[in-house]
Protein backbone atom coordinates (compact mmCIF):
# COMPACT_ATOMS: atom_id res chain seq x y z
CA UNK A 1 0.00 0.00 0.00
CA UNK A 2 2.91 2.71 0.77
CA UNK A 3 4.63 1.07 -2.13
CA UNK A 4 1.77 1.70 -4.24
CA UNK A 5 0.68 5.25 -3.27
CA UNK A 6 4.72 5.90 -3.27
CA UNK A 7 5.01 5.11 -6.34
CA UNK A 8 2.13 6.81 -7.59
CA UNK A 9 3.21 10.00 -5.92
CA UNK A 10 6.52 9.39 -7.36
CA UNK A 11 5.28 8.86 -11.08
CA UNK A 12 2.82 12.35 -10.43
CA UNK A 13 6.35 14.35 -9.02
CA UNK A 14 8.02 13.20 -11.74
CA UNK A 15 5.57 14.18 -14.49
CA UNK A 16 4.87 17.39 -13.03
CA UNK A 17 8.33 18.52 -13.01
CA UNK A 18 8.98 17.80 -16.88
CA UNK A 19 6.31 19.53 -17.59
CA UNK A 20 6.87 22.53 -15.80
CA UNK A 21 8.78 24.31 -18.09
CA UNK A 22 6.00 24.01 -20.57
CA UNK A 23 3.78 25.89 -17.85
CA UNK A 24 6.51 27.74 -16.73
CA UNK A 25 7.93 28.94 -20.06
CA UNK A 26 4.56 30.09 -21.34
CA UNK A 27 4.84 27.39 -23.96
CA UNK A 28 1.09 26.14 -22.82
CA UNK A 29 -0.52 28.02 -25.24
CA UNK A 30 1.46 26.23 -27.92
CA UNK A 31 1.09 22.96 -26.33
CA UNK A 32 -2.64 22.96 -25.63
CA UNK A 33 -3.56 24.37 -29.21
CA UNK A 34 -4.78 22.05 -32.57
CA UNK A 35 -1.28 21.99 -34.93
CA UNK A 36 0.92 19.02 -34.58
CA UNK A 37 3.79 20.62 -37.10
CA UNK A 38 7.26 20.56 -34.87
CA UNK A 39 9.45 21.45 -37.65
CA UNK A 40 7.33 24.74 -38.05
CA UNK A 41 7.59 25.27 -34.13
CA UNK A 42 4.16 24.33 -33.34
CA UNK A 43 3.42 21.48 -31.41
CA UNK A 44 -0.46 21.01 -29.92
CA UNK A 45 -1.41 18.15 -28.55
CA UNK A 46 -5.27 18.56 -28.56
CA UNK A 47 -5.88 16.40 -31.62
CA UNK A 48 -4.29 13.55 -29.93
CA UNK A 49 -6.41 14.44 -26.32
CA UNK A 50 -9.75 13.99 -28.80
CA UNK A 51 -8.45 11.11 -30.50
CA UNK A 52 -8.00 9.48 -27.16
CA UNK A 53 -11.13 10.26 -26.24
CA UNK A 54 -12.90 9.07 -28.79
CA UNK A 55 -11.37 6.04 -29.19
CA UNK A 56 -12.08 5.25 -25.69
CA UNK A 57 -15.61 6.07 -25.75
CA UNK A 58 -16.63 4.50 -29.28
CA UNK A 59 -14.42 1.24 -28.67
CA UNK A 60 -16.45 1.35 -25.06
CA UNK A 61 -19.47 1.66 -26.69
CA UNK A 62 -19.18 -1.30 -28.56
CA UNK A 63 -17.83 -3.76 -26.40
CA UNK A 64 -19.90 -2.73 -23.33
CA UNK A 65 -23.39 -3.52 -24.82
CA UNK A 66 -21.99 -6.63 -26.36
CA UNK A 67 -20.48 -7.30 -22.82
CA UNK A 68 -23.23 -7.12 -20.92
CA UNK A 69 -24.71 -9.58 -23.50
CA UNK A 70 -22.62 -12.09 -23.07
CA UNK A 71 -22.86 -11.90 -19.19
CA UNK A 72 -26.72 -12.06 -19.99
CA UNK A 73 -26.35 -14.70 -22.06
CA UNK A 74 -24.35 -16.37 -19.35
CA UNK A 75 -27.01 -15.90 -16.82
CA UNK A 76 -30.18 -17.75 -17.94
CA UNK A 77 -30.86 -15.76 -21.19
CA UNK A 78 -28.72 -18.34 -22.96
CA UNK A 79 -28.44 -22.12 -22.96
CA UNK A 80 -26.65 -23.49 -19.77
CA UNK A 81 -24.09 -26.10 -21.72
CA UNK A 82 -23.37 -22.93 -23.57
CA UNK A 83 -22.01 -20.97 -20.25
CA UNK A 84 -18.55 -22.74 -19.62
CA UNK A 85 -16.91 -22.29 -23.10
CA UNK A 86 -18.31 -18.67 -23.56
CA UNK A 87 -16.32 -17.57 -20.43
CA UNK A 88 -13.53 -19.77 -21.05
CA UNK A 89 -13.72 -17.96 -24.51
CA UNK A 90 -13.50 -14.30 -22.62
CA UNK A 91 -10.94 -15.47 -20.04
CA UNK A 92 -8.59 -16.97 -23.45
CA UNK A 93 -9.02 -13.19 -24.72
CA UNK A 94 -7.32 -11.61 -21.39
CA UNK A 95 -4.19 -13.81 -21.74
CA UNK A 96 -3.65 -12.49 -25.68
CA UNK A 97 -0.59 -9.67 -25.41
CA UNK A 98 -2.12 -6.81 -26.85
CA UNK A 99 0.28 -6.47 -29.94
CA UNK A 100 -1.35 -9.61 -31.17
CA UNK A 101 -4.75 -7.74 -31.38
CA UNK A 102 -2.94 -5.09 -33.31
CA UNK A 103 -1.19 -7.71 -35.65
CA UNK A 104 -4.03 -9.69 -36.72
CA UNK A 105 -6.12 -6.25 -37.14
CA UNK A 106 -3.24 -4.69 -39.59
CA UNK A 107 -3.55 -8.26 -41.58
CA UNK A 108 -7.15 -8.53 -41.75
CA UNK A 109 -8.95 -5.72 -40.39
CA UNK A 110 -7.27 -3.00 -42.23
CA UNK A 111 -7.64 -4.28 -45.59
CA UNK A 112 -11.26 -5.49 -45.01
CA UNK A 113 -11.83 -1.39 -43.76
CA UNK A 114 -10.16 -0.52 -47.01
CA UNK A 115 -12.05 -2.83 -49.09
CA UNK A 116 -15.70 -1.82 -47.96
CA UNK A 117 -14.65 1.92 -47.86
CA UNK A 118 -12.14 2.62 -50.84
CA UNK A 119 -11.63 6.28 -50.11
CA UNK A 120 -9.61 5.27 -46.67
CA UNK A 121 -6.80 3.56 -46.31
CA UNK A 122 -7.45 1.28 -43.42
CA UNK A 123 -6.10 2.56 -40.46
CA UNK A 124 -8.65 4.40 -39.24
CA UNK A 125 -10.78 5.35 -36.01
CA UNK A 126 -13.09 3.31 -37.00
CA UNK A 127 -10.33 -0.26 -37.15
CA UNK A 128 -8.57 0.84 -33.75
CA UNK A 129 -12.49 0.99 -32.30
CA UNK A 130 -13.24 -1.75 -33.49
CA UNK A 131 -9.89 -4.12 -32.08
CA UNK A 132 -9.90 -1.90 -28.95
CA UNK A 133 -13.35 -2.97 -28.72
CA UNK A 134 -12.33 -6.65 -28.52
CA UNK A 135 -9.49 -6.01 -25.97
CA UNK A 136 -11.52 -4.46 -23.24
CA UNK A 137 -14.15 -6.87 -23.67
CA UNK A 138 -12.76 -9.34 -21.32
CA UNK A 139 -12.54 -6.66 -18.30
CA UNK A 140 -15.77 -5.59 -18.83
CA UNK A 141 -17.06 -9.36 -19.40
CA UNK A 142 -15.20 -10.49 -16.01
CA UNK A 143 -15.91 -7.46 -13.88
CA UNK A 144 -19.93 -7.54 -14.86
CA UNK A 145 -19.47 -11.41 -14.23
CA UNK A 146 -18.00 -11.42 -11.13
CA UNK A 147 -20.72 -9.43 -9.30
CA UNK A 148 -23.51 -11.51 -11.03
CA UNK A 149 -21.94 -14.34 -9.77
CA UNK A 150 -22.27 -13.31 -6.41
CA UNK A 151 -25.76 -12.13 -6.54
CA UNK A 152 -27.19 -14.97 -9.03
CA UNK A 153 -27.22 -17.54 -6.00
CA UNK A 154 -28.02 -15.45 -3.50
CA UNK A 155 -31.73 -13.97 -5.81
CA UNK A 156 -32.14 -17.14 -8.50
CA UNK A 157 -34.27 -19.48 -6.46
CA UNK A 158 -36.49 -16.82 -4.63
CA UNK A 159 -36.68 -14.73 -8.36
CA UNK A 160 -37.81 -17.97 -9.65
CA UNK A 161 -40.22 -19.19 -7.09
CA UNK A 162 -41.63 -15.55 -7.66
CA UNK A 163 -42.74 -17.20 -11.17
CA UNK A 164 -40.16 -14.42 -13.11
CA UNK A 165 -38.50 -15.78 -16.30
CA UNK A 166 -34.83 -16.14 -16.91
CA UNK A 167 -34.77 -12.95 -18.96
CA UNK A 168 -36.77 -10.95 -16.44
CA UNK A 169 -34.71 -11.86 -13.61
CA UNK A 170 -31.74 -10.75 -15.32
CA UNK A 171 -33.90 -7.71 -16.02
CA UNK A 172 -34.99 -6.73 -13.09
CA UNK A 173 -33.12 -8.37 -10.38
CA UNK A 174 -29.50 -9.44 -11.42
CA UNK A 175 -28.87 -6.03 -13.28
CA UNK A 176 -30.11 -3.82 -10.69
CA UNK A 177 -28.55 -5.92 -7.78
CA UNK A 178 -25.45 -5.98 -9.52
CA UNK A 179 -25.26 -2.25 -10.31
CA UNK A 180 -22.29 -1.80 -8.70
CA UNK A 181 -20.06 -4.62 -11.11
CA UNK A 182 -21.73 -2.50 -14.26
CA UNK A 183 -20.14 0.86 -13.01
CA UNK A 184 -16.71 -0.75 -12.60
CA UNK A 185 -16.93 -2.45 -15.85
CA UNK A 186 -17.56 0.74 -17.53
CA UNK A 187 -14.98 2.83 -15.46
CA UNK A 188 -12.23 0.39 -15.78
CA UNK A 189 -12.91 -0.70 -19.55
CA UNK A 190 -12.94 2.50 -20.08
CA UNK A 191 -9.69 3.38 -18.52
CA UNK A 192 -7.93 0.84 -20.36
CA UNK A 193 -9.52 1.49 -23.57
CA UNK A 194 -7.69 4.79 -23.05
CA UNK A 195 -4.57 3.95 -21.92
CA UNK A 196 -3.63 1.18 -24.91
CA UNK A 197 -0.65 1.97 -26.79
CA UNK A 198 0.03 -0.70 -29.30
CA UNK A 199 -3.68 -0.77 -30.80
CA UNK A 200 -3.89 2.81 -31.49
CA UNK A 201 0.01 2.83 -32.73
CA UNK A 202 -0.42 -0.11 -34.85
CA UNK A 203 -4.26 0.56 -36.66
CA UNK A 204 -5.30 3.98 -36.08
CA UNK A 205 -2.75 5.90 -38.82
CA UNK A 206 -1.28 8.45 -36.19
CA UNK A 207 -2.22 10.93 -38.46
CA UNK A 208 -2.15 14.16 -35.64
CA UNK A 209 -5.52 15.36 -36.57
CA UNK A 210 -9.33 15.82 -35.54
CA UNK A 211 -11.15 13.54 -37.13
CA UNK A 212 -14.29 14.39 -39.30
CA UNK A 213 -15.63 11.15 -40.10
CA UNK A 214 -15.01 7.18 -38.40
CA UNK A 215 -12.90 6.78 -41.29
CA UNK A 216 -10.10 9.41 -40.74
CA UNK A 217 -6.79 8.64 -39.55
CA UNK A 218 -6.35 9.32 -35.70
CA UNK A 219 -3.64 9.46 -33.55
CA UNK A 220 -4.22 9.05 -29.78
CA UNK A 221 -2.00 10.49 -26.71
CA UNK A 222 -0.32 7.34 -26.12
CA UNK A 223 0.47 6.60 -29.32
CA UNK A 224 1.50 10.48 -29.50
CA UNK A 225 4.23 9.58 -26.76
CA UNK A 226 5.17 6.47 -28.66
CA UNK A 227 6.23 7.76 -31.33
CA UNK A 228 7.81 11.14 -29.92
CA UNK A 229 9.12 9.57 -27.50
CA UNK A 230 12.60 8.57 -29.95
CA UNK A 231 12.83 12.49 -31.11
CA UNK A 232 15.90 14.48 -30.32
CA UNK A 233 15.32 15.07 -26.43
CA UNK A 234 16.55 18.60 -26.19
CA UNK A 235 13.37 19.15 -28.43
CA UNK A 236 9.81 21.21 -27.41
CA UNK A 237 8.10 18.77 -29.09
CA UNK A 238 10.16 16.18 -26.59
CA UNK A 239 8.03 17.85 -23.89
CA UNK A 240 4.95 18.08 -25.31
CA UNK A 241 5.11 13.99 -24.31
CA UNK A 242 5.38 14.84 -20.60
CA UNK A 243 2.16 17.07 -21.16
CA UNK A 244 0.25 14.09 -22.30
CA UNK A 245 1.37 12.03 -19.80
CA UNK A 246 0.22 14.42 -17.31
CA UNK A 247 -3.17 14.54 -19.20
CA UNK A 248 -3.13 10.38 -19.28
CA UNK A 249 -2.21 10.19 -15.32
CA UNK A 250 -4.95 12.93 -14.21
CA UNK A 251 -7.92 11.52 -16.19
CA UNK A 252 -6.96 7.54 -15.11
CA UNK A 253 -6.20 9.06 -11.73
CA UNK A 254 -10.14 10.68 -11.67
CA UNK A 255 -11.33 7.09 -13.18
CA UNK A 256 -9.70 5.49 -10.77
CA UNK A 257 -11.03 7.70 -7.60
CA UNK A 258 -14.51 7.23 -9.43
CA UNK A 259 -14.13 3.75 -8.87
CA UNK A 260 -13.11 3.30 -5.14
CA UNK A 261 -15.99 5.85 -4.05
CA UNK A 262 -18.13 2.94 -6.23
CA UNK A 263 -16.39 0.54 -4.61
CA UNK A 264 -16.52 1.54 -0.94
CA UNK A 265 -20.38 2.43 -1.30
CA UNK A 266 -21.43 0.05 1.44
CA UNK A 267 -25.00 0.06 0.44
CA UNK A 268 -25.89 -2.82 -1.60
CA UNK A 269 -25.86 0.35 -4.46
CA UNK A 270 -28.48 0.48 -7.12
CA UNK A 271 -31.97 -0.33 -5.97
CA UNK A 272 -32.20 3.13 -4.15
CA UNK A 273 -31.04 5.17 -7.04
CA UNK B 1 46.05 -7.14 -9.16
CA UNK B 2 44.46 -3.49 -10.41
CA UNK B 3 47.73 -2.89 -12.28
CA UNK B 4 47.72 -5.75 -13.96
CA UNK B 5 44.25 -5.71 -15.21
CA UNK B 6 45.43 -2.19 -16.00
CA UNK B 7 48.32 -3.62 -17.84
CA UNK B 8 46.21 -6.12 -19.79
CA UNK B 9 44.22 -2.96 -21.07
CA UNK B 10 47.08 -1.65 -22.06
CA UNK B 11 48.70 -4.20 -23.60
CA UNK B 12 45.47 -4.77 -25.87
CA UNK B 13 45.08 -1.46 -26.63
CA UNK B 14 48.42 -1.67 -28.29
CA UNK B 15 47.86 -5.10 -29.67
CA UNK B 16 44.75 -3.35 -31.46
CA UNK B 17 46.73 -0.12 -32.85
CA UNK B 18 49.32 -2.67 -34.22
CA UNK B 19 46.86 -5.09 -35.72
CA UNK B 20 44.96 -1.72 -36.71
CA UNK B 21 47.60 -0.03 -37.87
CA UNK B 22 49.92 -3.06 -39.93
CA UNK B 23 47.49 -4.16 -42.68
CA UNK B 24 49.38 -6.31 -44.96
CA UNK B 25 50.17 -8.72 -42.59
CA UNK B 26 46.63 -9.57 -40.82
CA UNK B 27 43.98 -8.05 -43.87
CA UNK B 28 43.79 -11.69 -44.82
CA UNK B 29 41.77 -12.15 -41.55
CA UNK B 30 39.50 -9.27 -40.66
CA UNK B 31 38.22 -11.68 -37.40
CA UNK B 32 41.84 -11.91 -36.41
CA UNK B 33 41.33 -8.05 -33.94
CA UNK B 34 38.83 -10.29 -32.15
CA UNK B 35 41.06 -13.57 -30.90
CA UNK B 36 42.44 -11.46 -28.22
CA UNK B 37 39.19 -9.83 -26.93
CA UNK B 38 36.46 -10.31 -25.18
CA UNK B 39 33.68 -8.44 -23.70
CA UNK B 40 29.88 -7.58 -24.51
CA UNK B 41 28.45 -4.99 -26.97
CA UNK B 42 24.96 -3.54 -26.95
CA UNK B 43 23.88 -1.48 -30.17
CA UNK B 44 20.57 -0.14 -30.05
CA UNK B 45 19.25 2.69 -32.59
CA UNK B 46 18.17 3.38 -36.04
CA UNK B 47 16.29 0.56 -37.60
CA UNK B 48 17.97 0.68 -41.06
CA UNK B 49 21.16 -0.66 -39.61
CA UNK B 50 19.95 -3.83 -38.11
CA UNK B 51 20.73 -6.20 -40.59
CA UNK B 52 24.11 -4.96 -40.97
CA UNK B 53 25.11 -5.26 -37.29
CA UNK B 54 23.12 -8.42 -37.12
CA UNK B 55 24.97 -10.21 -39.78
CA UNK B 56 28.58 -8.98 -38.45
CA UNK B 57 27.26 -9.62 -34.77
CA UNK B 58 26.80 -13.21 -36.35
CA UNK B 59 30.40 -13.44 -37.83
CA UNK B 60 32.24 -12.22 -34.91
CA UNK B 61 30.35 -14.28 -32.10
CA UNK B 62 30.87 -17.19 -33.88
CA UNK B 63 34.52 -16.47 -34.19
CA UNK B 64 35.09 -15.78 -30.63
CA UNK B 65 32.08 -17.03 -28.33
CA UNK B 66 33.53 -14.68 -25.76
CA UNK B 67 31.93 -11.81 -27.37
CA UNK B 68 28.30 -11.25 -26.52
CA UNK B 69 26.69 -8.38 -29.40
CA UNK B 70 22.80 -7.56 -29.17
CA UNK B 71 21.18 -5.65 -31.52
CA UNK B 72 18.24 -3.33 -30.88
CA UNK B 73 16.77 -1.06 -32.78
CA UNK B 74 14.32 1.88 -31.25
CA UNK B 75 15.08 4.52 -33.91
CA UNK B 76 17.85 7.49 -34.48
CA UNK B 77 16.54 9.54 -31.16
CA UNK B 78 16.47 6.47 -28.97
CA UNK B 79 20.07 5.16 -30.49
CA UNK B 80 21.44 9.15 -29.64
CA UNK B 81 19.73 8.80 -25.78
CA UNK B 82 20.67 5.25 -25.26
CA UNK B 83 24.37 5.53 -26.13
CA UNK B 84 24.38 9.06 -24.49
CA UNK B 85 23.28 7.48 -20.88
CA UNK B 86 24.81 4.95 -21.50
CA UNK B 87 23.06 2.28 -21.64
CA UNK B 88 24.23 0.57 -24.87
CA UNK B 89 27.92 1.34 -26.63
CA UNK B 90 27.08 1.48 -29.99
CA UNK B 91 24.16 3.93 -30.63
CA UNK B 92 23.22 4.26 -34.33
CA UNK B 93 21.49 6.95 -36.07
CA UNK B 94 20.58 7.18 -39.66
CA UNK B 95 21.12 10.83 -39.71
CA UNK B 96 23.94 13.40 -38.55
CA UNK B 97 24.10 14.00 -34.64
CA UNK B 98 22.76 17.81 -34.06
CA UNK B 99 25.32 19.92 -32.37
CA UNK B 100 23.01 19.81 -29.31
CA UNK B 101 23.48 16.00 -29.16
CA UNK B 102 27.40 16.08 -29.60
CA UNK B 103 27.94 18.65 -27.00
CA UNK B 104 25.42 17.51 -24.43
CA UNK B 105 26.78 13.45 -24.34
CA UNK B 106 30.23 13.72 -25.86
CA UNK B 107 29.28 11.14 -28.70
CA UNK B 108 31.74 10.55 -31.59
CA UNK B 109 30.22 9.53 -34.53
CA UNK B 110 31.75 6.90 -37.69
CA UNK B 111 29.82 7.32 -40.61
CA UNK B 112 29.67 3.69 -42.76
CA UNK B 113 27.17 3.31 -45.04
CA UNK B 114 25.17 5.21 -48.00
CA UNK B 115 21.57 4.46 -47.79
CA UNK B 116 19.34 5.68 -50.00
CA UNK B 117 15.46 6.24 -49.70
CA UNK B 118 13.31 5.24 -51.81
CA UNK B 119 9.76 6.43 -53.38
CA UNK B 120 7.23 3.32 -52.90
CA UNK B 121 4.10 1.78 -54.23
CA UNK B 122 2.24 -1.13 -54.50
CA UNK B 123 3.59 -3.48 -57.51
CA UNK B 124 -0.07 -3.20 -58.37
CA UNK B 125 -0.36 0.58 -59.24
CA UNK B 126 0.40 1.34 -62.78
CA UNK B 127 2.11 4.40 -62.20
CA UNK B 128 5.95 3.68 -62.50
CA UNK B 129 8.03 7.25 -62.59
CA UNK B 130 7.22 10.53 -60.94
CA UNK B 131 9.04 14.10 -61.08
CA UNK B 132 10.41 15.70 -57.76
CA UNK B 133 7.39 18.08 -58.33
CA UNK B 134 4.80 15.26 -58.62
CA UNK B 135 6.06 13.58 -55.12
CA UNK B 136 5.87 16.65 -53.46
CA UNK B 137 1.97 17.96 -54.34
CA UNK B 138 1.38 14.57 -53.42
CA UNK B 139 2.39 14.69 -49.88
CA UNK B 140 1.51 18.40 -49.83
CA UNK B 141 -2.31 16.88 -50.43
CA UNK B 142 -2.79 18.69 -53.44
CA UNK B 143 -2.73 16.01 -55.95
CA UNK B 144 -5.10 13.59 -54.38
CA UNK B 145 -5.82 10.81 -57.35
CA UNK B 146 -3.93 8.64 -59.20
CA UNK B 147 -5.22 9.61 -62.68
CA UNK B 148 -4.03 12.98 -62.03
CA UNK B 149 -0.41 11.52 -62.20
CA UNK B 150 -0.99 9.01 -65.18
CA UNK B 151 -2.58 5.94 -62.51
CA UNK B 152 -6.11 4.47 -62.00
CA UNK B 153 -9.14 7.08 -61.03
CA UNK B 154 -8.70 6.48 -56.97
CA UNK B 155 -7.59 8.43 -53.89
CA UNK B 156 -4.03 8.44 -53.19
CA UNK B 157 -2.88 7.35 -49.81
CA UNK B 158 -0.36 8.83 -48.08
CA UNK B 159 1.67 7.10 -45.51
CA UNK B 160 4.63 8.83 -43.86
CA UNK B 161 7.07 8.37 -40.68
CA UNK B 162 7.34 10.10 -37.32
CA UNK B 163 9.51 12.96 -36.70
CA UNK B 164 12.00 10.68 -35.04
CA UNK B 165 12.35 8.90 -38.32
CA UNK B 166 16.13 9.29 -40.03
CA UNK B 167 14.82 8.43 -43.41
CA UNK B 168 11.84 11.16 -42.73
CA UNK B 169 14.47 13.30 -42.63
CA UNK B 170 16.10 12.31 -45.19
CA UNK B 171 13.17 12.22 -47.50
CA UNK B 172 11.74 15.33 -46.00
CA UNK B 173 14.99 17.72 -46.78
CA UNK B 174 16.40 16.12 -49.85
CA UNK B 175 12.64 15.26 -51.96
CA UNK B 176 10.47 17.59 -50.15
CA UNK B 177 12.64 20.33 -50.16
CA UNK B 178 11.10 20.75 -46.06
CA UNK B 179 8.06 21.43 -48.10
CA UNK B 180 4.80 20.08 -46.23
CA UNK B 181 3.36 16.71 -45.84
CA UNK B 182 -0.61 16.42 -45.31
CA UNK B 183 -1.91 16.32 -41.72
CA UNK B 184 -4.18 13.43 -43.14
CA UNK B 185 -1.25 11.39 -43.79
CA UNK B 186 -1.19 8.09 -41.86
CA UNK B 187 1.92 7.83 -39.53
CA UNK B 188 3.86 4.60 -39.09
CA UNK B 189 6.91 3.85 -37.10
CA UNK B 190 9.17 1.70 -38.76
CA UNK B 191 10.85 0.43 -42.40
CA UNK B 192 9.05 -2.49 -41.73
CA UNK B 193 5.68 -1.48 -40.85
CA UNK B 194 5.92 0.85 -43.80
CA UNK B 195 6.83 -1.41 -46.31
CA UNK B 196 3.62 -3.80 -44.96
CA UNK B 197 1.17 -1.14 -45.10
CA UNK B 198 3.09 -0.70 -49.28
CA UNK B 199 2.80 -4.04 -49.97
CA UNK B 200 -1.35 -3.89 -48.68
CA UNK B 201 -2.82 -0.98 -50.13
CA UNK B 202 -2.79 -0.76 -54.33
CA UNK B 203 -3.22 2.90 -53.60
CA UNK B 204 -0.85 3.97 -51.10
CA UNK B 205 2.49 6.07 -51.36
CA UNK B 206 5.09 6.04 -49.10
CA UNK B 207 9.39 5.53 -48.77
CA UNK B 208 11.37 3.48 -47.11
CA UNK B 209 15.36 2.87 -46.87
CA UNK B 210 16.80 1.41 -50.43
CA UNK B 211 17.84 -1.83 -48.85
CA UNK B 212 14.06 -2.39 -47.27
CA UNK B 213 13.14 -2.43 -50.98
CA UNK B 214 12.21 -5.96 -52.25
CA UNK B 215 9.12 -7.26 -54.51
CA UNK B 216 6.65 -6.83 -52.39
CA UNK B 217 6.76 -2.96 -52.85
CA UNK B 218 7.73 -0.79 -56.19
CA UNK B 219 10.39 1.88 -55.95
CA UNK B 220 9.85 3.95 -58.50
CA UNK B 221 12.05 6.39 -60.89
CA UNK B 222 12.48 9.86 -59.49
CA UNK B 223 12.89 12.56 -62.38
CA UNK B 224 14.14 9.36 -64.22
CA UNK B 225 16.61 8.26 -61.91
CA UNK B 226 15.99 4.81 -60.78
CA UNK B 227 16.84 4.53 -57.07
CA UNK B 228 19.28 2.21 -57.08
CA UNK B 229 22.64 1.80 -55.38
CA UNK B 230 24.79 2.16 -57.94
CA UNK B 231 22.74 5.91 -59.13
CA UNK B 232 23.17 6.62 -55.53
CA UNK B 233 27.05 6.15 -55.46
CA UNK B 234 27.29 8.07 -58.45
CA UNK B 235 24.94 10.82 -57.43
CA UNK B 236 22.51 10.07 -60.33
CA UNK B 237 20.06 9.59 -57.19
CA UNK B 238 20.16 11.75 -54.26
CA UNK B 239 17.79 10.99 -52.34
CA UNK B 240 21.06 9.58 -49.76
CA UNK B 241 21.43 9.65 -46.62
CA UNK B 242 24.89 8.87 -44.29
CA UNK B 243 24.52 5.87 -42.06
CA UNK B 244 26.42 6.11 -38.46
CA UNK B 245 27.53 4.31 -35.67
CA UNK B 246 28.23 6.63 -32.78
CA UNK B 247 29.78 5.97 -29.21
CA UNK B 248 30.52 8.22 -26.10
CA UNK B 249 33.43 9.64 -26.59
CA UNK B 250 36.44 7.43 -28.05
CA UNK B 251 35.42 3.34 -28.98
CA UNK B 252 36.93 1.13 -26.03
CA UNK B 253 39.17 -1.64 -28.00
CA UNK B 254 36.37 -4.27 -28.22
CA UNK B 255 34.14 -1.47 -29.70
CA UNK B 256 37.21 0.11 -31.95
CA UNK B 257 37.48 -3.52 -33.43
CA UNK B 258 34.11 -3.94 -34.10
CA UNK B 259 33.78 -0.18 -36.26
CA UNK B 260 36.89 -1.55 -37.74
CA UNK B 261 35.82 -4.74 -38.83
CA UNK B 262 31.94 -2.75 -40.49
CA UNK B 263 34.15 -0.20 -41.91
CA UNK B 264 36.73 -3.22 -43.31
CA UNK B 265 36.13 -5.09 -46.81
CA UNK B 266 33.96 -8.38 -44.64
CA UNK B 267 31.65 -5.32 -43.78
CA UNK B 268 31.66 -3.92 -46.74
CA UNK B 269 30.55 -7.00 -48.13
CA UNK B 270 27.58 -7.23 -45.54
CA UNK B 271 26.73 -3.45 -46.16
CA UNK B 272 26.31 -3.98 -49.73
CA UNK B 273 24.46 -7.48 -49.30
CA UNK B 274 21.50 -5.59 -47.34
CA UNK B 275 20.82 -2.52 -49.96
CA UNK B 276 23.47 -0.09 -48.74
CA UNK B 277 26.67 1.41 -50.41
CA UNK B 278 29.93 0.65 -48.09
CA UNK B 279 32.31 4.08 -47.51
CA UNK B 280 35.80 2.57 -46.79
CA UNK B 281 38.34 3.87 -44.61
Amino acid sequence: MVISCASVLAILGFLAYFALPIFAGGHLGEIFSWEWRPFQGQCGILPMAVGSFLLAVTAMGLAYPLGLGICGFAHGLGPRWLRRPLLGLIHFLTSIPTVIYGFVSVIFLVPLVRGIFPESTGYSWLTAALTLSLMVLPTIVLLIQAQLQQVDGRVRLASAALGFSPAQTFLWVLGPQASRGLWAAAVLGFSRALGDTIIALMVAGNAPQVPHSLLDSIRTLTAHIALVVATDSTSQAYQSIFASGLILFMVTTAINLTLRRLQSGTRPAASHD
Amino acid sequence: MLSRKKAALVLILMLTVILGTVPPLWAQDPLAPFKTLEGKIDIAGGTAHIPVMTEAAEQIMKANPKIRITVAGGGSGVGVQKVGSGLVDIGNTGRALTPAEVSKYGLKTFPFAIDGVAVALNPQNPVSALTSQQVRDIFAGKIKNWKEVGGADAPIHLFTRDEASGTRETFWKKLLKKGPIDAKANIVASNGAMKMALAQDSRAIGYLGIGFVDQKVKAIKLDGAEPTQENAKSGAYQVTRLLFMNTKGDPQPLLLAFINYIKGPRGAKIIQKHGFIPIQK
